[in-house]
């Protein structure tokens, strides 16, 4: 697979921003809400953040933010030179901080390539802290697309063993690619009560298999699936203090992982992952 | 003379034989002669041989080259090749004909001579995990430090060894080899086949992980503990 974008050199090196990519391989597994969640949590941490709906033909992540009546212009039309990136940008009204660039809806995966997607982050670097890039589902040309810039990689998956099959594809196709972007791992949609049952997979089953850092662990959560329909993101929820614990450890912060449920089990799996300390400390709260 | 004999080392290799020219500034005059005396010593010993010679990074010209070929004829010896870092020596070789790398004919001068007790068989070794959708094909052994997932493939000619779980789908003995095993620390594949036979994995999902062979015993294919 090529994604490497040949000419184009990436400058992420000696920056502060960073480019990362959101991505799981298997649709449906929370991608574009994990952006969404995570891009607000950034900037409540005082971040400037820029989306890029990366998945051309079945955007959504300007649903998701509440920003789909304000497209003019898109990816594409970038792109293709018809407008500057300036234009392309919408600014969100309650997080003043956040900027989408849309994918154009009425096109396909094709109407970008590996390289162009490369020469938009590096333009959006500078006046940014983070470009966080929303991947469509699958290991195709969209895949490569939003793959080619990426300084990090967070692949989100489910408790369930399509999700973590096709996770550990991507994290496989990661691994071919000559500039091996970091990749870390973020758990969506756990149900306590499910994993206690043993009815679902818990976090240290995953991480068992996928062998890969976790970063977050995000419990199911109805306010989230409400705030999507909003469209506005809501991070005063259960859910929502998840995806600001994600922000703060993409900041180097160490914090504990949440505790899920109220005794032992799987949690205590994913705590002795993070040594000892996040282990002491999480009992707490 | 015991010193300057180090100038000249007589190995034998898969090809023949190598001589190998210690960087050094005797003339060639000197050095061809030192190699006379040397081969004379054993003469029945090297006759017939291939003959591949070393030089290092002494530049040799064509009628050094032409000299020592001579010499090696006299003796029923044949240069084949002739290896040097040096531009002029390896220009010299090819002008004369000469291979100018023994890498071709699979053995490098740094692999130092193997004599094991046993013979061995050739194996690819993979030392990381095999991730959903790779897949490793040889017609030898395959060795694996490392997990091999779910989704993921192994097929050999001979046996499949797994430092790690097996997960994914092994097919040991691929064209017919019977007597070909599949061993693994944890063996719990997708599907194992050896040779024209198949199996699946029991569905305990909690059970203990523990070192197992699998082989084809009376027409079935069986997983044998592994009891230190």
């Amino acid at each position: 697979m090529d994604t490497r974008g040949a000419t184009v050199p990436h400058s992420g090196l000696g920056k502060s921003s960073r480019v990362i990519t959101i991505t799981s391989g298997k649709g449906g597994v929370g991608k574009t809400t994990v952006t969404a969640n995570l891009a607000v949590a950034l900037t409540h941490l005082g971040k400037r953040v820029v989306c890029i709906d990366a998945d051309i033909g079945l955007r959504n992540l300007d649903l998701i933010l509440g920003l789909e009546k304000r497209i003019v212009h898109d990816l594409v039309d970038v792109v293709e030179g018809r407008q500057p990136l300036a234009k392309a940008m919408i600014r969100h009204k309650t997080f003043p901080e956040l900027y989408l660039i849309p994918a154009a809806q009425t096109r396909d995966k094709t109407a970008v390539s590996p390289v162009q997607m490369i020469r938009i982050a590096n333009e959006l670097r500078p006046d940014f802290d983070f470009i966080i890039i929303d991947c469509p589902a699958g290991i195709e040309r969209g895949f490569k697309n939003a793959i080619a810039p990426a300084d990090e990689v967070l692949i989100v998956t489910n408790p369930e063993v399509s999700a973590v099959r096709d996770a550990d594809r991507i994290i496989g196709i990661l691994e071919t690619l000559e500039r091996r972007p970091p990749a870390k791992l973020i758990i969506n949609r756990v149900k306590p009560e499910m994993v206690r049952r043993n009815e679902m997979l818990s976090p240290g089953d995953v991480t068992d298999i996928l062998d890969v850092d976790l970063i977050g662990v995000v419990p199911e959560d109805e306010t989230v699936l409400i705030a999507g329909n909003k469209g506005l993101p809501d991070t005063t929820s259960r859910a929502g203090q998840a995806f600001r614990n994600i922000a703060r450890r993409l900041l180097g912060e160490e914090v504990p992982f949440m505790n899920l449920e109220s005794s032992g089990g799987w949690f205590r799996r994913i705590a002795r992952l993070f040594g000892g300390g996040a282990a002491g400390k999480a009992g707490e709260g | 003379m015991a010193a300057k004999d180090d100038l000249i080392a007589i190995k034998g290799i898969r090809e023949g034989l190598l001589l190998t020219l210690t960087a050094d500034s005797s003339e060639w005059g000197e050095v061809t002669a030192r190699l006379s005396v040397k081969l004379d010593e054993k003469k029945g010993f090297f006759k017939g041989a291939r003959v591949a010679l070393d030089v290092g990074p002494r530049p040799v010209l064509p009628h050094e080259m032409d000299s020592l070929r001579l010499l090696l004829q006299k003796r029923e010896m044949t240069l084949w090749a002739v290896v040097s870092t040096s531009a002029t020596t390896q220009s010299t070789a090819r002008n004369l004909g000469l291979e100018t790398s023994l890498v071709t004919a699979g053995e490098s001068l740094e692999a130092p001579e193997v004599r094991s007790e046993e013979a061995g068989e050739g194996a690819v070794l993979v030392s990381r995990t095999l991730r959903n959708g790779r897949s490793v094909r040889s017609s030898g052994h395959v060795v694996i430090i490392g997990d091999v997932n779910p989704g993921a493939e192994v097929v050999a000619g001979g046996d499949v060894i797994v430092w790690g779980r097996l997960r994914g789908i092994v097919h040991a003995g691929a064209n017919g080899d019977e007597s070909a095993v599949v061993c693994a620390l944890d063996l719990a594949p997708t599907q194992l086949r050896i040779a024209g036979y198949i199996t699946v994995s029991p569905d305990d999902r909690r059970r203990k992980p523990k070192p197992e062979m699998a082989l084809v015993r009376q027409g079935r294919i069986v997983a044998e503990a592994w009891n230190g």
